[in-house]
């Protein structure tokens, strides 16, 4: 059975239909992001499963990597906590496999570096994916110049490619990543890694209008939010705020020295994003 | 055997990629920059001006030409093949790593930038890099992995004397790839006012092809001396191979005769059996890391493993990506030395012509002295003693049981 319900599924593509709500009822999104199978396999399954409930219109799961190059201190150390259970990417896709089983409208994007991916082989890797239930990429490290390889089978699969746009993605650079791109587009709102500066509002105001002159997608404002105000903010310029880091440092403070998690750990990640979507729901006036 | 082609020497291609390998993989950020360095090296490329200032500074400043040496002593030792050395532990700073940094400083100071940062792993591209920044009053950030500033201590020194800030990276297995991890995270963080002068022939495009021209001087100057002192061309050369900016610089010239075998010699560390070891080629497989696809050490999954390597300088999972590319097509044959061969030719060298070479040149010699042997007195080997081992005498006394 579940083959031609998630072919129609996936042809319904969540991530536009998503848009098109967080339009009807006049608000934008939040988009979470943790790394799988951060802290432990089960924490993270708790936490992915419990996300839509509490306000993730959008959900990122960090495929983890050794070396992050993009990220900060903060999901560096997640993808290491992931790493200790020694994921990969079939692994990621179960998640996403089992989360499918109860949740069929929030999509779920993937999000890491290109070399894991692959490894694994760019056409295994979306066809997989999309039986999985994945309804798009974001590959920090594989600019459009070199996306083709990994692009040309997400779309064969019906998956969206999200690229990344930048401070320094000037009017010349946009055209050039926005020809690749679906889905939506996601804006870096700061010149750094992950989670270690924060958006300015003015800033991300003005460059949002900018990619709106080249583009009709949604657009994601992500890398330098941590809080429900500043979620807020940013969310009141964009169509959905991303928050990563901040969630992760949670999941951090959970886990003892010894290794030890907190037993409430996935309950105040929850709150967390609950804040969060409480933040951002009420963004647009 | 070799598919016949014209030319080994036209790469990269407009996008950076050597066949397979190559291109850029960075992040978005970092795209428009990349793509400026690009702009500005083709514009030095063809503008003499700049030829000659590169010129100036690698006569009266760097001290080139470096000599090309006949080790008569280690030549008899072996009984074999003559062995020449090609003498850049002989440059300002101790070894080749000079060569690249004039150029790409000079690169930096057209494109306006005031704030030079770098990775090293032995701390050669690091004190190079310092010795530069010094040299032109610009700001200098060298990331070094905690455990390379603990095993080369000296370089440390020098880099903090020549004005350079030095910061300790405990990430990962802290060393080369880990201090290149945060150097490109600075650098996205600092776009607008800061350049990467990457050490090596890796990286995104055009890093391994700049690096290489300005390295390339090696071999010129290579082709140039042998044919003063013999007239005519080597029959093999030999050069140590981590990321492989040395390696590339004197095999390039070469690349289009035939009759000259080259060899690039990976660091096998304890034995590629042991699984602790630095050979990329030997051990790995294709990947993309550092903004670049080549081969690269990494688990089933597609995670970078640590490397291992008694030099620091070759303790890295990757390889520049135009030696995976003449890996890929034949042209050179890409060869082992242990920590065990390198440290004994280390101590050889020492002892029979008075150079220490570095370990990472050591492991180069660990080669000829396999090879020599059984060729012809005839056979002229020239092999690039890419550095001094100065700064490794700490390394090596540890490892004979000496403390100093």
């Amino acid at each position: 059975m579940s083959a031609a319900v998630k072919f129609d599924a996936r042809m319904d593509d969540r991530i536009a239909a998503r848009f098109a709500l967080l339009k009807k009822k006049n608000r934008p999104g939040l988009v979470t992001f943790v790394t799988a199978n951060d802290p432990t396999p089960e924490v993270f399954r708790e936490i992915l499963e419990g996300m839509p409930s509490v306000g993730a219109d959008l959900i990122e799961i960090g495929i983890p990597f050794s070396d992050p190059m993009a990220d900060g201190p903060a999901i560096q150390l997640s993808s290491q906590r992931a790493l200790k259970h020694k994921t990969k990417i079939a692994d990621v896709l179960a998640a996403v496999k089992a989360f499918r089983e109860t949740e069929i409208d929030t999509p779920i994007i993937l999000m890491g570096y290109y070399n894991p991916i692959y490894h694994y082989g760019a056409q295994e890797f979306a066809q997989d994916a999309a039986v999985a239930g994945v309804d798009g990429v974001i590959v920090v490290d594989l600019p459009p110049e070199e996306a083709g390889e990994l692009t040309v089978h997400l779309r064969a699969n019906n998956m969206h490619m999200i690229f990344l746009t930048a401070p320094t993605s000037s009017d010349q650079r946009l055209p050039v990543i926005l020809k690749e791109a679906s889905g939506f587009v996601y804006y870096v709102s700061i010149t750094g890694v992950t989670g270690t500066a924060t958006a300015d509002e003015n800033a991300v105001k003005d460059a949002v209008a900018r990619l709106r002159r080249h583009t009709g997608l949604p657009v994601a404002v992500g890398f330098g939010i941590r809080t429900p105000e500043q979620a807020r903010a940013i969310g009141a310029h964009c169509d959905a705020a991303v928050v990563g880091s901040a969630i992760v440092d949670i999941i951090a403070q959970g886990v003892g020295k010894d290794g030890a998690l907190d037993r409430r750990l996935s309950v105040k990640v929850l709150e967390f994003v609950k804040s969060l979507a409480t933040g951002v729901h009420g963004a647009w006036p | 055997m070799a598919e016949a082609r014209n030319t080994y020497r036209t790469g990269a291609d407009e996008n950076g990629h050597f066949g397979l390998f190559g291109g850029r993989y960075v992040a978005e950020t970092l795209m428009p920059l990349i793509l400026d360095v690009e702009r500005a090296y083709n514009a030095c490329r063809e503008d003499p001006k700049f030829a000659a200032q590169l010129k100036d500074l690698n006569t009266h400043y760097a001290g080139r030409p470096s000599p090309l040496y006949y080790a008569a002593r280690m030549t008899a030792h072996l009984g074999g093949a003559k062995v020449y050395f090609k003498r850049e532990e002989l440059n300002h700073t101790g070894s080749h790593k000079i060569n690249n940094c004039l150029g790409q400083i000079l690169v930096a100071m057209r494109m306006g930038k005031k704030r030079i940062i770098a990775e090293t792993g032995a701390g050669q591209h690091g004190v190079a890099t310092a010795t530069v920044c010094a040299r032109f009053g610009l700001q200098c950030v060298i990331y070094m992995g905690a455990k390379d500033i603990e095993r080369q201590k000296p370089n440390v020194f020098r880099m903090r004397m020549l004005g350079a800030e030095v910061r300790a990276v405990e990430k990962g297995a802290a060393t080369l790839k880990d201090a290149m991890n945060e150097a490109l995270r600075d650098w996205v963080a600092n776009v607008r006012d800061t350049y990467y002068l990457i050490g090596t022939a890796a990286g995104p495009h055009p890093y391994p092809t700049m690096v290489r021209d300005f390295q390339s001087i090696i071999g010129d100057e290579v082709r140039t001396q042998l044919h003063e002192a013999e007239g005519r061309l080597p029959d093999s050369i030999v050069a140590p191979v981590g990321g492989g900016s040395n390696a590339i610089g004197l095999f390039h010239p070469f690349l289009d005769d035939a009759d000259v075998k080259i060899y690039g010699v990976e660091a096998a560390g304890r034995g590629i059996a042991t699984g602790e070891h630095a050979a990329s080629i030997t051990g790995g497989s294709p990947g993309v890391l550092h903004g670049n696809r080549t081969y690269l050490l990494q688990d089933e999954g597609g995670q970078i493993q640590d490397a291992h390597s008694i030099s620091a300088g070759l303790d890295y999972p990757g390889i520049g990506p135009e030696h995976a590319w003449l890996h890929f097509q034949g042209r050179v044959n890409y060869v082992l030395a242990t920590d065990d061969e390198a440290l004994a030719a280390f101590q050889l060298c020492s002892k029979l012509e008075g150079i220490l070479p570095a370990l990472e040149s050591a492991h180069a010699l660990a080669y000829v002295m396999r090879a020599a042997p059984s060729l012809p007195a005839k056979h002229l080997m020239v092999m690039n003693m890419s550095g001094r081992g100065d700064k490794d005498v700490f390394t090596v006394a540890h490892a004979l049981g000496e403390s100093l």
